[in-house]
């Protein structure tokens, strides 16, 4: 603004305000929009090489599809399919059973949980899962066997190892202990970014520490703890594929025994990436619907909040 | 020190704190505290920042915890059990019970962003104070009108003003019936144009009869609205009295000094 405007009173019109000769064109609303060739150009071509691989990959012999739709559904590969499935999802829930109490554990002031608590992550995220799955399956050559008993005192309850360890259980074991150790560390991190203030007015208000972490400090926490938390889901359908060395048949053990028979090596992998990159997308669908959930509260997304909204507004008027 | 306690004296205490010392390492915050705050009194405290004003409420709230002497209210000693002579800690569970009674606001409002306004209001009746969710919901809802926010019953705390903020967070500490309401600076994070709504509610409810001890640098509502004044200095009550004496003629040269800035 220059000496020389005049001092105008609140104008009423918009019209009215633009008094000098140009001011009516250079309002910001009547701006040319060019149209963006170079970025059509660019859609264009990516497009175009899309398509011309995909009639590539296609038409190629050598991929083998009609062996990967042939063996798709096939018993063995769907039963291994199941096994990745669920010694994924049981494997990740102890993870993060276990991983939240370790969590808790790191953050507290009480120096044995600290300690304690560690050394369990120290211990299982600084080894390789395989080996850690392999000291499971082979723990009877270390402990023929486990007893219950009281700490250099009389023996409880005892077990042969060889009962008790089977490839499923050093499986579930050696996975689930693994995620608890990067769980653990996840769940730490999330909880460390909800201001402290929050526990402290929760607990002022006579919550107890575990009902104000469970209602107050977690479900903000959610929202730093569930991309991870995706991506570790995604390692472990991954993960899986290991337990092939102690002799479980998951996915890739499944696909494996097939083509070490027939030898189509190439299309049987790819039924496995197919199924893979099912699953994962059928993950990645999940998490941005657990993500949306926990973005309730937030400014920018207030269509995320309706739902979860309309089940107290009900409440409030009934 | 402790002068002029003739204001509002009548009956039994609320909360009476007798010789509280607090240190933070070898930080000596609180150097002996002796404080009564009587049924429905507002107790306006002041003094400048740092001179252990907010420690004194968490204290009270125990969400700090005091080195020697004792804080009662309700005629119960807080964090603490005496039987038989002999003068044990309470559990977690005992801790939580006494802290239930107490309704705490915040300089910074620090209402859980996850939850609606109402949500908000009805957590501690609901989930503490075992209150059925039906009645907590019409309470709170009884409250939340009180406060004049009707309208963000429903609305998540991002989405209000620091002025509706705070207002919903004194409908949250009135929700567990309190026996004392805690006040750390309730206006000093807002902006100069939302602190008269906040004032505005609290003088209701200083007329309503409510006990409140109010941590404030608002002079004009501690002389019209508290029963006494407290003014702290370097961890001491260094003077205290009706608002008309104190805030008009101080006694102390500290007093006089921080006064003096606001005039
Ligand atoms: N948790 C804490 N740890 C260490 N020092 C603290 C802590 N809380 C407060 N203090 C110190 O105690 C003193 C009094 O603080 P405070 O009670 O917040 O004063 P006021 O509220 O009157 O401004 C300050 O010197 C502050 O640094
Ligand atoms: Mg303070």
């Amino acid at each position: 603004m220059t000496a020389d405007t005049p001092s105008h009173s609140p104008q009423t019109a918009t019209g009215d305000a633009f008094d000098r000769p140009d001011d009516s064109l250079r309002n910001v609303a009547g701006a040319y929009r060019p149209i963006p060739f170079s970025r059509l150009a660019l859609w264009a071509v990516v497009l175009l090489v899309a398509a011309d691989f995909s009639a590539v990959v296609a038409t190629n012999d050598n991929f083998g599809w009609p062996v990967v739709a042939e063996y798709f559904f096939s018993p063995i590969v769907l039963d291994g399919l199941f096994v990745t499935i669920w010694l994924a999802v049981v494997s990740m829930a102890l993870g993060v059973v276990l991983g939240l109490p370790i969590a808790i554990a790191r953050m507290s002031q009480d120096r044995l949980a600290q300690s304690l608590s560690w050394l369990f992550v120290w211990f299982f995220r600084g080894t390789p899962l395989l080996v850690q799955l392999i000291l499971w399956y082979n723990l009877s050559f270390l402990f023929p066997s486990i007893s219950l008993s009281i700490p250099f005192g009389p023996t409880l309850a005892s077990w042969n190892t060889n009962d008790i360890i089977t490839p499923v259980t050093a499986a579930i074991v050696g996975l689930a202990l693994n995620e608890a150790a990067y769980m653990a560390e996840i769940i730490r991190g999330g909880l460390l970014s909800v201001d402290r203030g929050q526990m402290e007015t929760a607990e002022s208000f006579g919550m107890r520490p575990m009902r104000a972490l469970w209602r107050i400090v977690i479900p903000q926490a959610m929202r730093s703890i569930v991309p991870p938390t995706g991506n570790q889901f995604i390692s472990m359908i991954k993960a899986t594929s290991l337990v092939s060395v102690i002799a479980m048949a998951d996915l890739l053990y499944s696909v494996q025994s097939i083509y070490n028979r027939t030898f189509e090596t190439i299309p049987m992998l790819f039924v496995a990436v197919l199924w893979y990159l099912l699953i994962t997308s059928i993950l990645s669908a999940v998490q941005a619907r657990i993500e949306r959930h926990y973005a309730r509260g937030d400014r920018q997304i207030p269509q995320a909040a309706a739902k979860d909204r309309a089940a107290t507004e009900q409440e409030a008027a009934g | 020190m402790t002068s002029g306690m003739a204001a509002v004296t009548s009956g039994r205490p609320i909360l009476r704190a007798r010789d509280v010392h607090k240190s933070f390492g070898d930080n000596e915050v609180l150097k002996g505290i002796d404080l009564d705050v009587f049924a429905s009194e507002v107790v306006a405290i002041l003094g400048p920042s740092g001179s252990g004003k907010s420690t004194l409420l968490r204290c009270f709230n125990q969400l700090e915890r005091i080195d020697r002497g004792f804080v009662e209210v309700d005629g119960e000693q807080i964090g603490y059990r005496l039987s038989g002579g002999r003068l044990a800690p309470l559990g977690v569970r005992a801790v939580a019970a006494q802290r239930s009674k107490m309704g705490m606001v915040f300089q910074s409002f620090n209402l859980y962003p996850h939850m609606t306004v109402l949500q908000n209001v009805i957590e501690a009746p609901v989930g503490v104070h075992r209150i059925p969710r039906r009645e907590a919901i019409a309470t709170a809802t009884d409250l939340i009108a009180r406060v004049g926010l009707s309208d963000k019953l429903n609305a998540y705390p991002r989405q209000l003003s620091g002025g509706q903020q705070q207002r919903v967070a004194i409908a949250r500490a009135l929700a567990i019936r309190p026996k004392v309401l805690l006040f750390d600076e309730p206006t000093s994070a807002l902006d100069p144009e939302l602190v008269g709504e906040v004032l505005t509610t609290m003088r209701d409810l200083a007329s309503q009869g409510l006990t409140m001890i109010v941590v404030t640098h608002e002079i004009g509502f501690a002389r019209e609205a508290a029963d006494r004044v407290v003014f702290m200095d370097g961890g001491h009550i260094v003077e205290q009295g009706r608002p008309d004496d104190v805030l008009v003629s101080p006694r102390h040269p500290r007093t006089r000094a921080f006064l003096s800035r606001f005039i």
